[in-house]
């Protein structure tokens, strides 16, 4: 049993990290510790890849010494594709920081439930007041806007 | 080799040089550059379905200098082809008949990036369709993703921006999942293209060895991609991302953004983990259920919501339904009905949106009973709402009929799949009626509007509703003219179509 653990390290640390990585990115308000579990997650997933490529006591696929022989060398395709993971993974973790930032400017608050709870009463204020009145109210949030 | 064999790559190209030139250019240049390389593309995809319906085959296109096992390959048939003219003809229509939507709504500063996030949009999703690789599936279903919460924040509104951001949340688990079945996928056969895995995990079942590993990622793919096409138990962010967005936006993401995951599924089933492993594996059984129960629960929410573009979007959850329950009866008919449900439900679903734009004008979205008079204001979009909205219900003369009875017809072999089959089709579509006849004895109904028309079109020019020149109504109403005619076209001969599909689900392996 050990021994499967001691086999197994890296896919058993990559499993737990996925678990506290997805259940951050669902369950967490703030949107910052959202972002936090995003990556986590993907990190998870890229120590599973890589550690699939990894062959112990071989060496990076980088010829330096001269040997030609494969098998001293490890497989490269799956760092490759942690190489691929990490930049679709910065993107994406950019463009939801860069959300963020415009929501926070919106709303104030970094907490998802209260914006979509501010978001909700937007539309009501919306549906029972005519557009004079909606015009009215865009400029007041301009102002206080101006004057923070 | 034929010349014709470099378009699937040609036509991925263009859409990718034009989003990159796009966002140099300014808002006139960057829209003429954005529908020009669409209309290419659509031109290329048909040329080259033709040419692949003449030979009946499919063939493989090497990307770079490596062959089979270690390359990056494209893979187009019949099927890849219409797919891809399919994307092309939801998105050049979606731009066209938008124009006005997307200058009156989007930032002055901002309309170039519009346009660079449509051709984007367009590359990832004839890419999805087109690669034979797995991992490049992976990487092209992100670039889709981001730009589909693109499409949803272009419009700078703090509402737009938090529906994006819970799409996204959503999507990333989704591709998350889809992310970690490729890596089990990778280490268990070894391989990325689609062939060689197809052949590996022959192997591994032929030997009986890790079964449960494969159980594991066809679960994993499956609810991967399922999450990112909004099946039912993960619908809950598809109403406010598609009503909150501009209404070409939420045409093309309802009309083929999700559409690109689910054709990426049926091509796992189909080409990767393979039909029969797939059966063994008992998720096919899951899909089903889910799929009836989106059915229901959309048209209920549906029913239940006040808004138009609203309610709209609830319909799409049904719709997905009942693509997912043609995957989910398990045969080639079905398969075949899905596909052809989801050129069907595209088509119908943007001219939905796009028609839908001129009643709601500026605003974000009408209340149903608002909609009074509105069929005498404005005729045209009237005229092919309701024709959109019999397609959807199933009625006969229209392409959603055909969808519904080849679906019907695909159940028949299953034993108790037909019965609930049948059964959620028929429940499902007197919702449809509820919710739609709704709509079409308001906009048909006098009162709202007091007769006197000053503007003769389908768009027009009072202050709260949109600022059109007589160009974009002109090229509106041909817009939304095109898709209610290829509907029609679609309902009363639909022969063609789903030989098509048929023919390329058979070379499909």
């Amino acid at each position: 049993m050990f021994e499967q653990i001691y086999d197994h390290f890296n896919d058993i640390i990559a499993a737990i990290l996925f678990v506290i990585g997805f259940s951050n990115l669902l369950f967490q308000k703030n949107l910052i510790k959202k972002i936090i579990g995003l990556n986590i997650m993907d990190v998870a997933i890229f120590l599973l890849l890589a550690s699939q490529g990894y062959i112990s006591g071989r060496l990076a696929p980088i010829l330096t010494d001269g040997s030609e022989n494969a098998a001293t060398y490890i497989n490269p395709i799956p760092s490759g594709l942690v190489l691929t993971g990490i930049v679709v993974s910065v993107s994406v973790t950019a463009l939801m920081l860069s959300m963020t930032i415009r929501l926070y400017r919106k709303y104030k608050t970094l907490d998802l439930d209260e914006i979509l709870m501010k978001v909700s009463e937007e539309s009501k204020v919306e549906d029972s007041s005519d557009t004079i009145v909606k015009i009215s109210d865009d400029k007041d949030g301009q102002e206080r806007e101006g004057v923070k | 080799m034929d010349f014709v064999l470099n378009f699937p790559f040609f036509s991925i190209m263009i859409c990718m040089l034009a989003a990159l030139s796009t966002f140099m250019l300014g808002k006139r240049a960057a829209a003429v550059v954005a529908k020009a390389a669409v209309f290419i593309t659509l031109i290329l995809s048909i040329v080259l379905t033709v040419y692949l319906h003449e030979c009946g085959e499919s063939f493989v296109y090497m990307m770079g200098h490596f062959p089979a096992p270690w390359g990056n390959e494209i893979r187009a048939g019949e099927l890849e082809g219409i797919m891809a003219v399919f994307t092309c003809v939801i998105s050049l229509l979606s731009l066209t008949a938008g124009s006005a939507s997307i200058r009156n709504e989007i930032d002055e500063s901002k309309q170039n990036l519009y346009y660079l996030i449509t051709c984007l949009m367009e590359a990832s999703l004839l890419a999805l369709i087109y690669t034979n690789d797995i991992f490049t599936g992976y990487v092209f279903i992100e670039i889709n993703t981001i730009a589909g919460c693109g499409l949803i924040m272009i419009k700078n509104s703090g509402r737009a921006i938090a529906s994006a951001i819970r799409y996204m949340v959503v999507s990333l688990v989704g591709s998350g999942l889809f992310l970690i079945g490729t890596t089990l996928m990778y280490s268990v056969t070894g391989h990325l293209l689609m062939e060689n895995i197809h052949e590996s995990v022959m192997g591994l079942v032929a030997d009986g060895s890790y079964d449960v590993t494969l159980t594991v990622i066809t679960a994993l793919m499956t609810v991967g991609l399922s999450i990112k096409s909004g099946l039912f138990p993960f619908h809950l962010w598809i109403p406010d991302a598609y009503s909150r967005s501009v209404a070409p936006s939420s045409s093309m993401l309802s009309g083929m953004v999700s559409k690109g995951y689910i054709f990426l599924l049926i091509k796992i089933i189909y080409r990767v983990i393979g039909f029969d492993v797939y059966k063994a594996s008992g998720v096919f059984n899951i899909i089903f259920i889910a799929g009836i129960a989106a059915m229901i629960m959309g048209s209920v929410s549906a029913i239940r919501s006040k808004y138009l573009r609203r309610m709209t979007a609830y319909s799409s959850v049904s719709q997905i339904g009942y693509i997912f329950m043609g995957i989910g009866i398990a045969n080639d008919a079905g398969a075949v009905a899905a596909i052809f449900h989801i050129i069907t439900h595209g088509l119908t679903k943007s001219l939905l949106f796009l028609a839908a734009s001129s009643f709601t004008g500026k605003k974000e979205d009408i209340k149903i009973s608002d909609l009074k008079g509105m069929g005498h204001k404005y005729p045209l979009s009237a005229a092919t709402f309701t024709a959109a909205a019999l397609s959807i219900v199933g009625f006969p003369l229209f392409a959603g009929f055909v969808a519904k009875m080849l679906l019907a017809n695909a159940s028949f072999t299953e034993g108790w799949k037909m019965y609930a089959a049948i059964s959620a089709i028929a429940v499902s579509t007197i919702l449809n009626v509820v919710y739609f006849f709704r709509c079409i004895i308001n906009l048909y109904a006098y009162g709202g509007f007091d007769g006197k028309d000053e503007n003769n079109g389908t768009l027009d020019l009072k202050s709260d509703t949109l600022i059109v020149t007589g160009y974009e109504r002109a090229i509106h109403a041909v817009s939304i003219s095109a898709l209610a005619v290829l509907n029609i076209c679609i309902g009363v001969a639909p022969k063609l179509l789903s030989d098509i599909i048929t023919k390329g689900l058979n070379v499909f392996d």
